[in-house]
């Protein structure tokens, strides 16, 4: 049995959620957390982290924008987080584009599109 | 007759918060005066996400829920300037601005809501020994130069200051493809929300040394490394701990400054803890009709806990604004004072009103150390009336008691409230 300590990032609060692990990865119990977001979040975290990752890309023909901010429209694995970054860094978009555009269809095989958080 | 019920100054989140909840459904004039060309503030440059998960439920990033507000705002009838400078605000609530389009105008107002924001605590307040050449950025102009401009101050980077703005950066200069050699804080903790110790450092393996601080800048033209130390207990560099940190780039992350200087300009009462200005139940400042909400009050880590506050500025500059203008005055006395004692820095509000307050107010506060295993307690005199248990209260994070009008006007006489921390 293992017991592992985290601190949840689903809300500013940072709970210490304690996770207990039996010797073939079942978990066994959650402790520490708030809220059902922490209890997901932990459980998650100990057999295959997540994030959101949130960068910016260049656009073109904005009249006020020279970059646009851009976010995973859902979580990707954490081991892909510079491999999506990565997959950006050639993009470049065009405006008009309306918060929630997609930026990129299924960016570095991860299955999530990447949305524009800012109207440009 | 003014030329606007309610002039707020500053389009940021607080501007937009305090705007929306002043136009009371339409009954009232509402104007912004904002000095950059769009609204939202420094939202726009937080990319990150994390922000509105009280207001809207959900999590967004900055420039979302900037968006979010503008739109709230716009819907409600709000009316805008941007690109102009308020350069006075006078006890009378004339407000005088300058812009490119329109030059030089006064504007008059019922009342006025101060939500200028803060600034970042530049280099020149820290007294770095060393050389002053380029590379040494604030967080927060490193973030616009990244995220707004599209440029990359350095490669090899060191962090001083633990605040949110620096971890957040650690992370996102790592995304953009710089190296982030470690984060230096002079205190024993971190001036940072946990949650972004974990997402920006832990998750990107960049150290966090507590305890340590920068004492030297190498490089003339551009910085060529920086000198980082251990501090004792009383933050003096400790003899034979320094270390040598190659880099070319150092950012500043150390501390927020409520930016106040049009409301000393217009006599208002500043505070020297928080450095904002001192307010009474309704945010109201020393001087009649000036209210005042957000970063410009005192520095929130939570756009959410902002939006909540401006609001309730909002709410209570445009109630004055209605109240016949040879009323105004009337009624106005000292408030119940709030007292901050046992490891409580500061309250926002400073004094009370029981008629005046709401059914339930809240009272925001910070504390001026790390307490393990406390009990938020509230006296009314020698009375115990909240005792909250809280397994840890730390400097970084914003806490708040809520007090109850029916509690308060229960007291005749009532001569101070204190807010004290407790063992458990």
């Amino acid at each position: 049995m293992e017991t592992r300590t985290l601190t949840c990032i689903r809300c500013p609060r940072g709970c210490a959620v304690t996770v207990t692990l039996e010797d073939d990865g079942a978990i066994t119990g959650v402790t520490g957390n708030s809220c059902m977001r922490g209890d997901t979040y932990a459980r998650g975290e100990v057999t295959h982290p997540v994030r959101v990752v949130t960068t910016t890309v260049p656009v073109t023909g904005s009249a006020t924008e020279k970059m646009i901010s851009v976010k995973t429209a859902g979580d990707v694995p954490k081991d892909r987080v510079f491999d999506v970054v990565r997959a950006l860094a050639d993009v470049t978009a065009t405006a008009p584009l309306r918060i929630g555009d997609v930026i990129v269809h299924d960016v570095a095989g991860t299955g999530v599109d990447v949305v524009a958080t800012k109207d440009a | 007759m003014s030329d606007y019920d309610v002039i707020v100054i500053g389009g940021g989140p607080a501007g937009l918060a305090a705007a929306t909840a002043a136009r009371g459904g339409g009954r009232r004039s509402v104007l912004v005066i904002e000095r950059d060309q769009k609204l939202g503030g420094i939202l726009n440059q937080c990319i990150h996400n994390g922000f509105g998960l009280i207001t809207f439920n959900e999590e967004l990033t900055g420039p979302e829920y900037a968006a979010r507000y503008e739109r709230i705002a716009r819907d409600a009838g709000v009316e805008f300037v941007l690109d102009t400078m308020v350069l006075d605000v006078s006890p009378d609530r004339v407000v005088t601005c300058v812009s490119e389009a329109c030059g030089m105008r006064r504007i008059s107002a019922g009342a006025v809501v101060l939500a200028m924001g803060c600034r970042e605590r530049p280099r020149g307040a820290l007294n770095i020994p060393g050389f002053r050449p380029a590379g040494i950025y604030t967080a927060g102009t490193a973030q616009r130069l990244v995220n707004i401009e599209g440029l990359l101050p350095g490669r090899e980077v060191v962090i001083l200051g633990s605040g949110d703005i620096g971890l957040i950066m650690a992370r996102r200069m790592t995304l953009e493809g710089a190296h982030v050699a470690c984060v230096a804080e002079l205190m024993p903790y971190s001036g940072g929300l946990k949650r972004n110790i974990v997402q920006c450092l832990d998750d990107f393996g960049i150290p966090l040394l507590l305890s340590h601080t920068v004492t030297r800048v190498e490089g003339r033209r551009r910085v060529e490394a920086v000198w980082i130390a251990r501090v004792d207990e009383k933050g003096r560099p400790v003899a034979g701990t320094e270390e040598r940190y190659p880099c070319d780039t150092l950012l500043l992350s150390v501390g927020l400054l409520p930016e106040n200087e049009l409301s000393r300009a217009a006599g208002v009462e500043l505070s020297r803890v928080t450095r904002g200005p001192v307010v009474n139940e309704s945010l109201e400042t020393s001087v009649p009709g000036i209210f005042a909400c957000g970063n410009v009050l005192h520095v929130h880590d939570l756009v959410d806990y902002v939006s909540e506050e401006a609001s309730a500025a909002g709410a209570a500059a445009g109630a004055w604004a209605d109240r016949p203008v040879g009323q105004r005055g009337q009624g106005a006395r000292p408030g119940v004072p709030v007292i901050a004692e046992g490891g409580v820095r500061y309250t926002v509000p400073q004094s009370i009103d029981p008629e005046r307050m709401p059914g339930r107010l809240t009272v925001r506060f910070r504390v001026g150390g790390v307490f393990e295993d406390r009990r938020v307690c509230v006296y009314l005199d020698n009375e115990r009336v909240i005792a909250r248990r809280r397994p840890i209260l730390v400097p970084g994070e914003m806490e708040d008691v809520t007090l109850t009008r029916e509690a308060l006007l229960g007291r005749p006489g009532l001569a101070r409230v204190v807010v004290t921390l407790e063992g458990a």
